[in-house]
């Protein structure tokens, strides 16, 4: 069981998607994040538990650098995709933003059609070359994010008309009509209710086989259930990482233990 | 035992009827009722003032849509206008409206005796004083449009003297005509005659809305024409420099720009330039576009200028606040998918700030097509009876504004002047109407779309 002390843990590293090595983020005087070591892999879910304010979904943020929209946000360290430091100056954050989606708490469909919605990511990247291809690429992402056969008879609709539990799954549909590799959910059931989040969960498991997916969590018994790997922030730290059933089952540290079972957080 | 204690330590509350309201319940309702009050009476006196503003400019104003004409059976001698006898254009246009004299006291006679009306006690002059000194003119243009006419007896409807029109308006009355020197109750009875005999006709004046300004004995003559071109020439730069100016620079500010000193400078510059007094940006603009640009005097593109430094303010501040509202979980999504920062403002925030910033651009362009100070400042005040050209050489023309058309004509002595101003005024007031109806009509069409 030691090999699961964040140390000494033994990580294929032709697998590592996202490498994260000594992050820091401050938000002007406050120290957000500190230290976060972190290796996300391919084709896996990993899940970022931890209470309020520990900063898991500000180190969610830092992967595709959406943290550079807010001006006192600063960051030290490295983060790695695919080898590459995406802090690095000649990276643009657009460029990986398309390989590294997202997906927010609250769902935030454009106020325009449903179609238009997972139209645009393909649009501005140019994945389309013809009206016919683009059809083709909205109908698959829509069926990916498990929306098709609600949706096929009104793609043109507005979206911000369907539900909450549809609007996410739009919004995950979105996210994926970009081909991204790295998917980021940032709580994304928190406004749902339990059959639209048993919904998102399956989607969830089913995206993992393309891409890879990381998603930060409030509901320990959804990171259970959805998760391969669980993190666990608390007060800006990463306190334990390793595989979910682990955690879960038998935690290392003191205050894992504690926030699992409901005497912190 | 203990919670029974402690359920006694406020004996003060007693358990009382819901039936009958408590004292500190009757006092917040009152307070309420008081402050109910309170808002109906602000909400009463604001609407009566407006009621007041307008029954006083309608009542006053509406009767210059209206105007005394007379109909002349014009004799129009070759003799006298034609003096060559070959109907070349140019020796036509030789004749002034001076030449137009005898003519028009051959016409009043003529008319007269076919009428059947007996000018008893009044002399030729006299009644030919009931006639509006634009009467040659308006036989005159008549004559050049259509030098056939030369040679016949024509029926021209010209203007009536702004006194007797006056008389048709209740403005002049038998009592007050006794003791003006420019009317009499002799010639009032003559007008009241022509009435009913039909030769005399108060209807609908196109020519107050359509004509140039007069000089200052014939008001009745006096129209919005230049000014209201004027004004649309003004309202037309305005619209075309301060829209897209104003709304680059809320976008540069508002989504781009650092935020530091240097922009926290600037932010508060703009509020502040929003509450400058017009008549600085009058200043400002002789200053700039005509002493130091040499652009000319009395021209819409000056105007235009000015009261676009003074409706960019109000454009930006409004525009800031309609991006400000925008949810910024739209720029997340946008961000979050891809998109360039440039993207997400021009494709998603700017759309969603439209209706905003339509209406904040529309309300600034009424408040310039009211504003009159500065305009004073750049000589659009001046007397100017020609049309401007067509843009963009119109531009550069000589030409009025409406609100400096009301300035202009309240500063004039004739009673028939302070009509023609409170015409003015609605005319203006329709012009406003129709901005603000049009700001309604496009915000809800942008808001529908989405």
């Amino acid at each position: 069981m030691n090999d699961m002390r964040p140390l000494e843990r033994i990580v294929d590293t032709d697998n590592v998607k996202i490498a994260a090595k000594n992050v820091q983020v401050y938000y002007g005087d406050t120290h957000a994040i500190k230290d976060v070591d972190v290796d996300i892999l391919a084709n896996t879910v990993t899940a970022f538990i931890g209470p309020s304010g520990c900063g898991k979904s500000t180190f969610l943020r830092c992967i595709n650098r959406m943290n550079d929209t807010i001006d006192i946000a600063r960051i030290e360290g490295n983060i790695l995709l695919d080898g590459e430091d995406i802090y690095d100056k000649r990276v643009d954050p657009v460029q990986l933003r398309a390989r590294v989606g997202m997906v927010f708490q609250k769902p935030n469909p454009f106020p325009k059609s449903i179609y238009d919605n997972v139209a645009y990511g393909p649009k501005i990247h140019g994945l389309a070359r013809n009206k016919a291809e683009l059809d083709e690429i909205v109908e698959k992402a829509l069926r990916r994010g498990a929306i098709w056969d609600e949706v096929k008879d009104r793609l043109h609709a507005s979206g911000t008309g369907l539900s909450g539990g549809q609007q996410q799954r739009l919004c995950i549909a979105r996210a994926v009509a970009t081909e991204p590799e790295v998917l980021l959910m940032d709580e994304p059931c928190s406004a749902l209710d339990p059959i639209a989040t048993a919904q998102v969960e399956e989607l969830i498991d089913e995206l993992k086989e393309t891409y890879s997916v990381v998603i930060v969590t409030h509901s320990m018994q959804q990171a259970a259930r959805v998760s391969q790997k669980t993190a666990f922030f608390h007060l800006g730290n990463l306190v334990e990482y390793g595989d979910t059933g682990d955690i879960f089952n038998t935690p290392q540290d003191q205050r894992t233990e504690s926030y699992i079972t409901g005497r912190i957080g | 035992m203990t919670d029974a204690t402690a359920s006694g330590a406020a004996p003060e509350r007693r358990h009382t009827s819901l039936m009958t309201a408590d004292k500190g319940t009757r006092r917040r309702n009152a307070a309420e009722a008081r402050f109910r009050a309170y808002g109906l009476a602000a909400i009463a006196v604001g609407l009566a003032a407006l009621v007041i503003l307008l029954v006083s400019i309608l009542s006053q104003g509406l009767s210059s849509f209206r105007q005394a004409y007379v109909t002349l059976d014009v004799p129009l001698t070759a003799e006298t206008l034609d003096p060559g006898g070959n109907r070349d254009p140019a020796d036509i246009a030789s004749v002034s409206t001076f030449g137009y004299s005898s003519i028009i006291r051959d016409a009043v006679l003529n008319t007269f005796r076919n009428a059947g009306i007996e000018i008893e006690g009044l002399s030729e002059d006299e009644a030919r004083g009931i006639i509006s000194p634009e009467a040659s003119a308006q036989i005159r243009d008549r004559v050049l449009a259509d030098p056939e006419l030369i040679g016949q007896t024509v029926e021209i409807e010209v203007l009536a003297n702004s006194w007797i029109d006056g008389y048709f308006k209740g403005r002049v009355t038998d009592r007050t005509a006794e003791l003006n020197s420019n009317v009499s109750p002799a010639q009032i009875q003559l007008a009241q005659a022509m009435q009913d005999a039909g030769i005399l006709n108060v209807h609908f004046n196109w020519a107050f809305i359509t004509a140039p300004d007069a000089s200052d004995n014939r008001p009745e003559a006096a129209g919005l024409g230049v000014a209201i071109i004027g004004s649309l020439y003004m309202m037309l730069i305005v619209l075309c420099l301060a829209l897209p100016i104003g709304v680059a620079a809320s976008i540069y500010l508002e989504e781009f720009a650092p935020q530091n000193w240097f922009t926290d400078v600037i932010e508060v510059n703009i509020s502040n330039l929003a509450a400058v007094p017009s008549i600085v940006y009058g200043i400002l603009g002789l200053a700039i576009f005509i002493n130091f640009a040499g652009l000319p005097q009395s021209a819409p593109i000056v105007g235009g200028l000015v009261l676009t430094l003074m409706t960019l303010p109000t454009i930006i501040i409004a525009t800031r606040a309609s991006l400000k509202a925008v949810p910024p979980s739209i720029r997340d999504a946008a961000l979050g998918i891809g998109a360039s920062k440039m993207q997400s403002v021009f494709h998603h925030v700017l759309p969603l700030a439209m209706p905003g910033i339509l209406t904040g651009t529309i309300i600034g362009l009424a408040q310039a097509l009211g504003e009159t100070a500065p305009l004073l400042l750049i000589g659009m005040v001046a007397f100017v009876r020609d049309y401007p050209a067509a843009p963009p050489d119109g531009f550069f023309d000589p030409a009025s504004a409406l609100p400096v058309q009301v300035y202009n004509w309240t500063q004039r002595a004739d009673p028939a002047f302070v009509e023609r101003a409170s015409g003015a005024i609605i005319v203006l007031l329709v012009f406003l109407l129709i901005m603000n109806t049009l700001a309604i009509v496009l915000r809800r069409r942008f808001e529908r779309r989405w």
